[in-house]
């Protein structure tokens, strides 16, 4: 199974520590031409930081990095990059002020200064590498115009153009919809056909699954499995690692709700245009006092635009009441002031400031006292923050970073919380953390939420009612015991 | 902008400054010395932009470049009277030393932190030119014995064609590969690195053009003034009034600093008769600009031909 003669990347002992924290312990792995490599792991188990290691973003303690023979653990990574690896990063920063081929046309460019004018060939070649990659019909377009999966493509397009050996790619097929990924995992399958080392660093076996000659599942720095993704998907540890306990929480009926008439929040017919573009058309929405509501939708379907509107941050026509009265004239400071509070997809934590502080900052209105035994509580709500109390927001794990912003927004004792995709980008092991989160609030408190989501799995158990949102209009509700045989078909 | 290529933008540029060079025929000598000095802070603005609008660094202190070149330049024509050329190319030298000294530590820390780095360094070098007062002339000014013409016409061209070559160079260089180079390492150099590219190396490099056209103009200015002091060519109003300029301008254009600098120093000329008031009003205009088009002149300027 794990030959290394001839490896194109042959990585061995790689360690990384960050102070007294063992991010990555003695890993090794190995892909040769023409094959792909499978890299998971939850969050924070240093899938990534393995990634930035072989790259040389940031340097290994111990261990080696053979590139087709060569070490070059510790190189800077523009001297690893010209021997032979590139990498097509999670989050693209194109440029924006430069056509879709001009940035392809960067990655052309040799590292010298004295290379002042353009090599004729290079817009050919420039041409012929985004045509390669599906980007031939925008071309002439500024990234900032193109829709997330072209960006990707850009990203792809730069990373091949340097003929890279090696190719390294983080989480492929995040935002992407199903015919977008179909798409890029064809363009993988070619780059690998060319006769590249691809190593693919995810999540889930299962989105790379169908790609991958072999995989390799990491947890807390350490190679926790490998072999065939069938081999990896029936490990024991695995398994343990990935799937927690399933929740059960029954959803209670509409009618319990004693707000009937006039529910806490009643949106109506609300419609959001961006430009030309309805982002909403005619929506209506009701949420009961102490009612959980999921708002189902993929990726641009109006979730987001249907948050802001509530929360007073974009115009619309229509109307939003809450508890009757139209929320139309209040601020978005008067609508958060008076609790319904929303935790952006975004996050938008203060990254420099530790845990305690940014929980200190969401309950400055509190006195002392009560702001004390609020953190009290949610730090039995979310154990782990009680652990990172001291230490800054920007260095927790993405998990633990939408805890803290969940935990930051109850601090604001809200009537109505708005969470916003919490589950983005985050591994099953902190979903179950969420979801146990989720439902105590549900059981032992009365506040109200409403939830978007694209993950159905962890919308559904959490809802009293749930939603259907696509392409900008509501196309069901209902309870979610109905969900999967009404409206389950492409979420599920 | 992304319309016009650059040869046309050259080539318009060099009809705007053939023009300008028969200014003299039709304007006072009080004018003409304004645009000088217009002129070299134009250079002054221009090598500014590369740094902050291509490579990223906010550079705050673009007047230790230029007091270094003035100065060095004044100080050896006091001492030892050599050629003036010579005085001008050691202080374009020294300007290059004094940016290389100044970057390779301040390259390597990121953020905030560079540009603390610059501003530190022009209050240092106001420190040691008022105290070493023997050599510097201190707080009072150093009088250099030479100057390049007594002629405002002479001194007039030479800022001007001077000014035009320095932009058509910098402008070139920054569409250049290497100028996408430096946006690239600026707005991301994690990525840059990635794709192969030496990121200190680039902006080092644009940080040594920057400093070559700053101590240039900076001993220039000197010749054309006759004296090099603090409040002329060191003090962090001036370098303020560059950065404005630039950013007035239009950030990432090059060319537009020029139209920025040419504005500040017409309106201050314009408000002198308000006394202190006027410098008031011209850095509360500047804010305005900044606030209401932060695209700039330039910007303003090739955004509505992009929609024409």
């Amino acid at each position: 199974m794990t030959q290394t003669a001839g490896a194109l990347l042959d990585v061995r002992g790689l360690t990384k520590r960050y102070g007294g924290l063992v991010a990555v312990k003695d890993m090794a792995l190995n892909v040769h031409a023409g094959k792909i490599l499978g890299l998971i792991g939850p969050n924070g188990s240093g899938k990534s930081t393995v990634m930035k290691l072989i790259m040389g973003i940031e340097r290994p303690d111990a261990g080696s990095v053979r590139i087709d023979g060569t070490d070059v653990a510790g190189w800077p990574s523009h001297k690893i990059a010209r021997r032979g690896v590139g990498i097509v990063f999670q989050h693209s920063r194109p440029l924006h002020r430069q056509t879709v081929l001009e940035n392809v046309k960067l990655a052309l460019m040799p590292d010298r200064l004295t290379y002042l004018f353009a090599d004729p060939q290079t817009d050919a070649r420039a041409r012929a590498i985004a045509t390669r990659v599906g980007l031939g019909a925008v071309l002439d377009r500024r990234p900032g115009t193109l829709p997330f999966a072209d960006l990707r493509k850009i990203e792809i397009a730069k990373a091949i153009a340097r003929d890279p050996q090696v190719l390294l790619i983080d989480e492929p097929f995040a935002g992407l919809t199903a015919t977008e990924t179909e798409a890029f995992s064809d363009l993988i399958c070619e780059l690998r056909d060319d006769g590249r080392a691809v190593l693919l660093v995810d999540h889930n076996v299962k989105s790379v699954s169908r790609l991958v000659d072999r995989v390799i599942a990491m947890y807390i720095g350490e190679r926790i499995a490998e072999g065939s993704a069938e081999e990896v998907m029936r490990d024991e540890k695995v398994r343990r690692v990935y799937l927690g306990g399933s929740i059960e929480t029954a959803a209670r009926p509409e009618s319990s709700f004693r707000d009937a008439a006039t529910p806490f929040l009643a949106v109506d017919k609300l419609n959001v245009l961006y430009g030309k573009a309805q982002a909403l058309q005619d929506v209506s929405i009701h949420v009961h006092a102490g009612e959980f509501v999921s708002v189902v939708g993929l990726n641009g379907a109006g979730k987001t635009t249907l948050f802001n509107a509530i929360s007073g941050l974009v115009p619309y026509a229509g109307d939003i009441r809450r508890e009757g009265t139209s929320l139309r004239a209040a601020s978005a400071a008067a609508i958060a002031r008076g609790g319904i509070v929303q935790c952006p997809e975004g996050r938008e934590l203060f990254t420099d400031m530790t845990v305690r502080e940014n929980l200190d900052l969401g309950g400055q209105h509190l006195p002392a006292g009560e702001s004390e035994t609020q953190i009290g509580w949610l730090f039995e709500l979310f154990p782990i923050l009680r652990e990172r109390q001291k230490q800054a927001a920007g260095t927790l794990s993405g998990g633990e970073q939408q805890m803290l912003t969940i935990a930051r927004a109850l601090m604001m004792q809200p009537k109505l919380l708005i969470l916003d995709e919490p589950t983005l980008g985050l591994a099953p092991v902190i979903l179950e953390q969420l979801s146990r989160a989720l439902a105590s609030l549900r059981q032992t408190t009365d506040i109200t939420l409403l939830l978007g989501e694209q993950n159905v799995t962890f919308a559904l158990p959490h809802a009293d009612r749930v939603y259907v949102l696509e392409h900008a209009r509501i196309v069901w509700e209902g309870e979610p015991a109905r969900f999967a045989a009404e409206a389950g078909t492409g979420y599920l | 902008m992304r319309s016009l290529s650059t040869a046309h933008v050259l080539l318009i540029s060099l009809g705007v400054v053939v023009l300008a060079s028969f200014l003299p025929l039709g304007v006072s000598g009080y004018i003409l010395g304004l645009l000088t000095v217009a002129y070299y802070f134009g250079v002054f603005a221009m090598a500014w932009d590369l740094l902050f609008g291509f490579a990223g660094e906010v550079n705050f202190g673009p007047t230790f470049l230029i007091g270094v070149g003035g100065y060095t330049a004044g100080i050896l024509d006091s001492l030892y009277q050599p050629p003036i050329w010579l005085c001008l190319v050691a202080g374009a030298f020294a300007a290059v030393l004094g940016g290389v000294v100044l970057a390779l530590p301040a390259l390597r820390v990121r953020g905030p932190y560079f540009g603390l780095t610059t501003l530190v360094a022009v209050l240092m070098l106001q420190n040691f030119i008022v105290v070493a007062a023997s050599l510097t002339g201190g707080e009072i000014g150093l009088t250099v014995p030479d100057v390049i013409s007594i002629s405002d016409r002479v001194n007039y061209e030479i800022a001007l064609w001077f000014m035009a070559v320095s932009g058509a160079i910098l402008f070139a260089l920054s569409r250049s590969p290497v100028g996408l180079i430096l946006q690239a390492s600026g707005q991301d150099a994690v990525q840059a690195g990635a794709l192969g590219f030496n990121v200190v190396k680039h902006k080092l490099a644009a940080f040594i053009i920057s400093a070559f056209f700053s101590g240039l103009a900076g001993a220039l200015l000197v010749f054309y003034l006759g004296t090099a002091s603090v409040t002329t060519l060191v003090d962090i109003t001036v370098g303020v009034q560059i950065i404005i300029a630039a950013v007035i301008g239009g950030r990432r254009t090059i060319l537009g600093a020029v139209l920025g600098a040419i504005f500040l120093i017409a309106m201050s000329e314009l408000l002198r008769p308000l006394g202190d008031l006027s410098n008031f009003i011209v850095f509360a205009m500047a804010l305005v600009v900044v606030l209401a088009f932060p695209a700039g002149f330039f910007g303003l300027l090739t955004r509505t031909k992009e929609s024409a």
